[in-house]
């Protein structure tokens, strides 16, 4: 049943051709207190495919992931979303807009004051859905996520892996064309991360949403690209003859620079001392 | 502390009027569109008029207790101790109910508002709110800005009505005065323009104690030093603004209607 949350009516995206992008960024520049946090930052995401954002802390990628969902403005630069200019819309197109786009924020950022459903329906309930369908909804995300049983906890009463997991189901719930991860890893163990990337994997490949993933956790990005989730086992299975995933790709930033952006392949095999460096 | 050159001191509390300004208009403005969020309407009444019934009372009571108590002393001494009554309301309804329930709900509610909102902000829940397509003015801002001017209008005429009863407590138990006199005194010393006027201000202060509130929570930088810092600053601008704007209400009402 949780599977049925997720296939995805592809009429409704405005980018008709799977090849054509659903995140443009242009010549993106943004300064904070005088300080570049971004400089000229180009990439584009197509549809589909899984952007994974490395660096090191305090190189923009959290800034770069707000942009994104038109959360701040750049100082210069073209933002285009689903193929339209986000820089341009005012704030209630912003608003129009994010309804086709899930974030799971750092630090999860669950309402205290809301239950877990009523955080995971919150969008729902924004959206004036029947309260019997919107708790149908709601028990389904949290089936996706395996959280089924905290349904009626608050936020307070999670462990920090639990509340990325609601956040996760509240990300998806409204079927997004476009999911923002910032750091749904950071700050967890080991055992919970992998739990987190299945959940990413599981997104990835049973919906193929498009989404941009920020990660500090190296082995989380690579268990990303070199695994695929198998839906009958609800496992990661590794891909055969030491395969990458070719809807994966990677964006290495370093102080407010792109320093790499390509597949995994190039990535490993890149010449570049810095990107050797932080790799190893 | 860094040193921050006059220019940039200047720019920021310009900016900042600016963002309050903005902030200000848009919470009245989003009133008079949908969606509305009247059930979060309701539960602000309730928090802050229902929460705040019994601090209200009590400093209403108390204040016109001590009114009586003090300008009777003053007033024994040109033999016009039956004028209390008239003093004691006079002083409750123009000025002593309005700016001291103003000023009980900015230390009850406004620093209430910064804080909860505050530690939204600093915890990624207003962003997260934005994210999921809700505009956190219109869901947040604006619902406090009207439960507190209802609720503070409300307040104002309880806490007059309770300093009234509670200089006629004094006035009858301690001082030996007929509780008769007291309240026709009371009743006779009130006109219509006291009466707007009392109750005039406390809209303004509703207004202020709101806004300030919600400006200094949605502002918040610095995670939970920061909340503290805009709890503290959202209470001691909107008392400040309290009685900077009760003046100059008084002037104007004095200037409309004479009294």
């Amino acid at each position: 049943m949780s599977q049925e949350l997720l296939p995805r009516d592809e009429a409704t995206l405005k980018v008709a051709s799977p090849h054509e992008p659903i995140v443009v960024f242009e010549n993106v520049s943004i300064v904070f207190d005088e300080k570049p946090v971004l400089q000229n930052i180009s990439f584009r995401v197509n549809h589909g495919e899984t952007c994974i954002l490395l660096g090191p802390a305090g190189g923009g990628k959290s800034v770069l992931m707000k942009l994104a969902n038109g959360l701040i403005r750049p100082d210069s630069g073209t933002i285009l979303i689903f193929g339209e200019d986000i820089t341009r819309m005012s704030e209630d197109e912003l608003y129009k807009m994010r309804e086709r786009v899930g974030m799971v924020f750092q630090e999860s950022a669950l309402f205290d004051s809301l239950s877990v459903e009523d955080n995971v329906a919150y969008r729902l309930h924004e959206n004036q859905v029947p309260e019997a369908e919107a708790h149908e909804r709601v028990v389904e995300a949290l089936r996706f996520v395996e959280l089924e049983q905290a349904i009626a906890k608050f936020p307070s009463e999670l462990s920090g892996g639990m509340r990325r997991r609601v956040s996760i189901a509240r990300a998806i719930i409204a079927k997004p064309d476009l999911i923002l991860y910032d750091s749904p890893t950071g700050g967890l163990d080991p055992i919970t991360s992998t739990t987190i990337i299945k959940l990413v994997m599981k997104q990835r490949d049973v919906s193929h949403t498009t989404s941009l993933l920020i990660t500090h956790r190296l082995q989380d990005a690579f268990t990303l690209a070199m695994n695929r989730f198998d839906s009958e086992t609800n496992t990661m299975k590794r891909l055969p003859n030491n395969g990458t995933d070719e809807t994966t790709k990677f964006l290495v930033l370093n102080e407010g620079r792109i320093v790499f952006d390509g597949t995994t392949m190039e990535l490993v095999r890149s010449a570049d001392p810095w990107l050797k460096e932080y790799l190893s | 502390m860094p040193f921050v050159s006059p220019e940039d001191f200047a720019k920021q509390k310009i900016g900042a009027v600016q963002d309050y300004s903005i902030l200000a208009w848009q919470a009245i403005a989003n009133f008079f569109s949908r969606p509305r969020y009247m059930a979060d309407v309701y539960t602000q009444m309730d928090l802050i008029g229902v929460g705040s019934l019994p601090t209200i009372a009590l400093t209403g009571f108390f204040t016109g207790s001590v009114l009586a108590l003090q300008s009777a002393t003053s007033l024994k001494a040109f033999g016009a101790t039956s004028m209390t009554g008239n003093l004691v309301a006079l002083s409750m309804v123009k000025e002593l109910g309005p700016v001291l329930t103003g000023l009980m709900l900015a230390g009850r509610n406004a620093s209430g508002m910064a804080s909860e909102l505050g530690s939204m902000k600093v915890t990624e829940q207003i962003d997260a709110m934005r994210a999921l397509g809700t505009d956190p003015v219109r869901k947040l801002v604006t619902p406090r800005l009207y439960a507190t001017v209802v609720m503070l209008f409300f307040l104002t005429i309880v806490a007059d009505a309770v300093g009234i009863a509670g200089g006629a407590l004094v006035s009858v138990t301690m001082l030996g005065m007929n509780a008769s006199t007291y309240f026709h005194s009371s009743y006779r010393s009130l006109e219509y323009a006291d009466i707007v006027q009392g109750l005039t201000k406390p809209m303004f202060s509703a207004f202020i104690i709101a806004t300030v509130g919600c400006y200094f929570g949605m502002n918040t930088k610095g995670g939970t030093q920061g909340v503290g810092r805009a709890t503290t600053q959202a209470v001691v601008v909107s008392s400040i603004f309290i009685i900077i704007v009760d003046f100059l209400v008084s002037r104007g009402m004095i200037g409309i209607f004479g009294r």
